[in-house]
């Protein structure tokens, strides 16, 4: 037991240091920093001074040792754009990315499931195919464009709601909130729906689906035949057997809204992660880019080890597999 | 409104919690409503600032809008550009190589503190110190001395009659207020040192103080009600909030809105949508920035192109048949909509040296097509065109235009477009044979492109370069030029200085050492809920020229 955890550990440090080098090599790539944190006159020689500090003409392996050797003694390095400490940084927008990605999930799930249960039940309906003809809206036009539009009619057309920016926040700890104040929650509105949209009709169309499948199972037909009322076969059965897959795809998809949170939070001018990664990238902030992908694959090599050593404890012929070989048998 | 359980028949009276509710709810609007007089400017841009230093970084929004905030010795009058006092009310060239400044009296930095000759001193110390991207700002000063409290001397290596020019633009620190803070010297991000206390505040003696700044998200400013120039130019905005929105539609949305009273760069093709939008228009004025193209005139054979064991561009012809082939009228009406103004020197009006006489050669494909056969080219030739995407103005369609009328003289530019992030350092590395740049010098005087951009760069055994015009990527060279320029960069006395500079764009324009394009234009998008305006040459916002309704 204990040589496969620690087979699995070498394993995810073996991976975290691939992706390390993998995206230093790439940062050969990026462009040059320095040219956008100074001026037009700027000497030569500041400027090779600058090149210097960095590191960013040495050899590969240097430069991941130097930031690797940083990170193991906690300095993760000040952003070379906003001239703040990168831990701070991304704990900064960490709440705002992480709020509007459950508010897109959730805005996804509240209107999705009641539209394809509906949509499941009847449908012939003239509002279901409302319902699927606008969904295709969701799925063809791009985020980006779905935002603008958005924010032209409810923010410049009609005036409700604003066209940027996360409204008043509300620090708790090292959580900044938008939740707790009137301007937060206008503003949440708007890149939500921008987010949920893709998920709205994917969930929609699978619930659908699901509903349809599963209403022509034989227990429901003999729930029916035994009076129960359409509301408890319906709800009480035929849905909570569809949820299942749901379930599963919107957990799925819970990592790609995030990631797809790029776009929307450049629309909006959300200060997220989304908008800081793609604003490091712009300016070659090397810093800041190393620490984000690393910390990216710090996440998902954590929770594979924890899906692995959970695989383990559940499957119990890993371990008679593992007890044999240990035996030598 | 609660309806409380009373006799029937009597009227309800409201209960006790609806009147709670009732005066909370007034308490609030009070707390919410504005002090009379408040008037708050909100604005937006593109980028933000990179820190609350303002000697952190030499680059426009940041210098701008932290002018509001540390003023410097000198000013300049928005329109005119001409120099003006600031902290020093007047000053003399004692001798050829010291300039004596005598402060202004009176004058108290944020924190109540005075300001004196010491904070002067200490920030000439602070600008040319470990870190800060200001060092240009004290070119050729081997010493600043405290004469008295209220008089500081600098004294020069060379005469240097352009010392000050680029004053407006670095601020004074108070020296106490450093120390205290440990924050005398200025944050090195390329060090990965932890920022110290200057770069998340700020203490000068300008017309607003810094309140608060969330980086990319808000900086917010209040006025400084004890400041020296508040009779003299007068406001009333007690309040202003910059917040950055990188995304241009968004920008125009909330100028559209209403949420924002005043964002810069507006894109040209929402130009006329502000304008038609009830409330909102666009200022328009030139900016100083040209637009301009360079050759690689060194390298024995061109990096990039199909001529084989010459280089085309060193032959002064092939470089006039490309100015000529340009239509620059055409760029001006069909690419930048009217927003640009053909130039043909480097530098645009407003700035010293500037001269009507200086005409630009006409646009005329078959001479320029004569003009590459007698170089040698009569079927042209191919040349790659290096061009930046998200730098200047519309700079990708206007290397798109230019592709397309070099074709018409039978050159085949393969226009290549890049982020300026990668672009610059390639330059950098003399890495390109045809490109698109720009220029806005912050000193507002002529030898600052003369310089940096036309200065002989010579490389030396292994092909390095050797000090001279940093930002020459070409490498044009004119050994007279170099001497004037010498010679501008000493010469105190005026008129002299002036006929050298003109001598000096005479012999660059003859040489084509460049293509100047066009002159930038600026353009504020503002809401009527600003009574008052005025727009500076120099692209820089002020806020105590602005005055609200």
């Amino acid at each position: 037991m204990i040589a496969y955890i620690v087979e699995r550990l070498i394993q995810s440090l073996l991976v975290l240091v691939a992706v390390g080098l993998i995206a230093f090599a790439v940062f050969q790539f990026v462009g040059d920093p320095i040219a956008n944190m100074t001026g037009q006159d700027t000497s030569a020689e500041d400027i090779a001074r600058m090149r210097e500090n960095l590191g960013i003409d040495k050899p590969l392996l240097v430069q991941f040792a130097r930031f690797a050797g940083n990170m193991l003694t906690g300095n993760f390095g000040v952003s070379l754009r906003t001239v703040r400490p990168v831990d701070e940084l991304l704990a900064e927008r960490l709440p705002a990315t992480l709020e509007l990605s459950v508010m897109a999930a959730l805005f996804a799930l509240v209107f999705a499931i009641p539209m394809g249960v509906f949509t499941g039940l009847k449908p012939r309906h003239w509002l279901s195919r409302a319902f699927l003809a606008l969904s295709l809206v969701g799925i063809s036009l791009p985020t980006f464009l779905i935002g603008i539009l958005l924010i032209l009619v409810f923010g410049v057309l009609l005036g409700w709601l604003p066209t940027f920016g996360r409204g008043d926040t509300v620090r708790i700890g090292f959580w900044s909130t938008g939740l707790l104040t009137a301007s937060g929650w206008k503003s949440i509105v708007l890149p939500s729906i921008t987010l949920g949209l893709f998920q709205l009709t994917l969930i929609m169309r699978l619930v659908r689906s699901e509903m349809l499948e599963v209403l022509r199972t034989d227990y429901i037909k003999f729930a029916r035949a035994r009076g129960l009322t359409n509301r408890a076969v319906n709800f009480g059965h035929a849905l909570k057997n569809t949820l299942i897959p749901v379930i599963t795809i919107t957990g799925l998809q819970l990592g790609s809204i995030i990631a797809f949170a790029i776009i929307t939070e450049t629309v909006f001018q959300w200060p997220g992660m989304g908008l800081l990664f793609l604003q490091a990238v712009q300016f070659a902030d090397i810093p800041v880019m190393s620490t984000y992908l690393l910390l990216i694959a710090l996440l998902f090599v954590g929770i594979n080890l924890v899906v692995d050593l959970l695989y383990y404890l559940v499957d119990p012929r890993l371990r008679a597999e593992r007890g044999a070989m240990e035996r030598g048998v | 409104m609660l309806r409380v359980r009373s006799d029937r028949g009597a009227p309800p009276r409201p209960g006790f919690t609806a009147s709670l509710a009732f005066a909370t709810a007034m308490a609030t609007l009070a707390l919410m409503a504005a002090p009379a007089g408040a008037k708050t400017l909100k604005w937006a841009s593109q980028g933000d600032l990179n820190s609350a230093d303002q000697y952190m970084r030499n680059q426009t929004l940041s210098l701008s809008i932290l002018s509001n905030v540390y003023e410097g010795l000198i000013r300049r009058d928005p329109k005119t550009l001409a120099i003006e006092p600031a902290l020093a009310e007047r000053w003399e060239i004692a001798e050829p190589t010291r300039w004596r400044f005598h402060l202004r009296k009176g004058v108290k930095f944020h924190d109540g503190k005075p300001f004196t000759a010491d904070d002067v001193v200490f920030s000439a110390q602070r600008v040319v110190g470990k870190g800060s991207d200001l060092k240009g700002r004290l070119p050729g000063v081997k010493e600043v001395k405290k004469v008295d409290d209220h008089t500081v001397d600098f004294i020069t290596e060379k005469p240097n009659p352009i010392l000050h020019v680029e004053w407006a633009t670095w601020g004074i620190y108070s020296k106490g207020w450093a120390i205290d803070n440990k924050a005398t010297e200025v944050s090195d991000p390329s060090k990965g040192d932890q920022p110290n206390f200057a770069t998340t505040h700020a203490n000068g003696t300008g017309p607003f103080k810094l309140v608060s700044r969330e980086a990319d998200v808000k900086t917010v400013f209040a006025v400084n009600p004890d400041w020296w120039g508040k009779d003299k130019y007068k406001h009333n905005v007690t309040e202003v909030i910059f917040r950055p929105i990188t995304s241009a539609p968004t920008r125009v949305a909330a100028l559209l809105s209403g949420e924002i009273d005043f964002m810069e760069p507006v894109p040209v093709q929402d130009i006329d949508r502000i304008n038609k939008n009830k409330g909102t228009k666009v200022i328009v004025a030139p900016e100083t920035r040209v637009i301009f193209l360079g050759f690689d005139q060194a390298a024995n054979e061109l990096k990039f192109s199909s001529v084989k064991g010459k280089n085309p561009f060193k032959d002064k012809r092939v470089r006039q048949a490309f100015l000529q082939a340009i239509d620059i009228q055409s760029i001006k009406t069909k690419v930048m909509r009217n927003m640009a103004e053909p130039s043909a020197m480097m530098i645009g009006k407003g700035i010293q040296g500037w001269d009507a006489s200086f005409k630009r050669l006409p646009f005329n494909p078959d001479a320029a097509k004569k003009l590459l056969a007698d170089a040698g080219y009569p079927n042209g030739f191919e040349v790659q065109f290096d061009c930046p995407n998200d730098r200047y103005v519309n700079d990708e369609p206007i290397c798109k235009a230019v592709v397309g009328m070099l074709q018409r003289i039978g050159i085949k530019a393969n226009l290549v477009t890049k982020t300026n992030t990668v672009l610059f350092g390639e330059y950098q590395k003399f890495e390109t044979s045809f490109y698109m740049l720009g220029w806005a010098p912050g000193s507002y005087d002529s030898w600052n492109p003369l310089h940096f951009l036309h200065r002989s760069v010579p490389m030396d055994a292994q092909g390095k370069s050797k000090p001279g015009g940093t930002f020459n990527y070409g490498r044009y060279g004119n050994p007279k030029v170099d001497d004037l320029i010498t010679q501008i960069a000493q010469e105190t006395d005026q008129a002299k200085r002036a006929a050298l500079v003109k001598q000096a764009w005479g012999m660059t324009i003859d040489d084509v050492a460049y293509i100047p394009l066009h002159q930038q234009t600026i353009a504020w998008g503002t809401r009527d809920s600003i009574a008052k305006i005025v727009p500076h040459a120099g692209n820089e916002f002020l806020w105590y020229h602005v005055t609200m309704k």
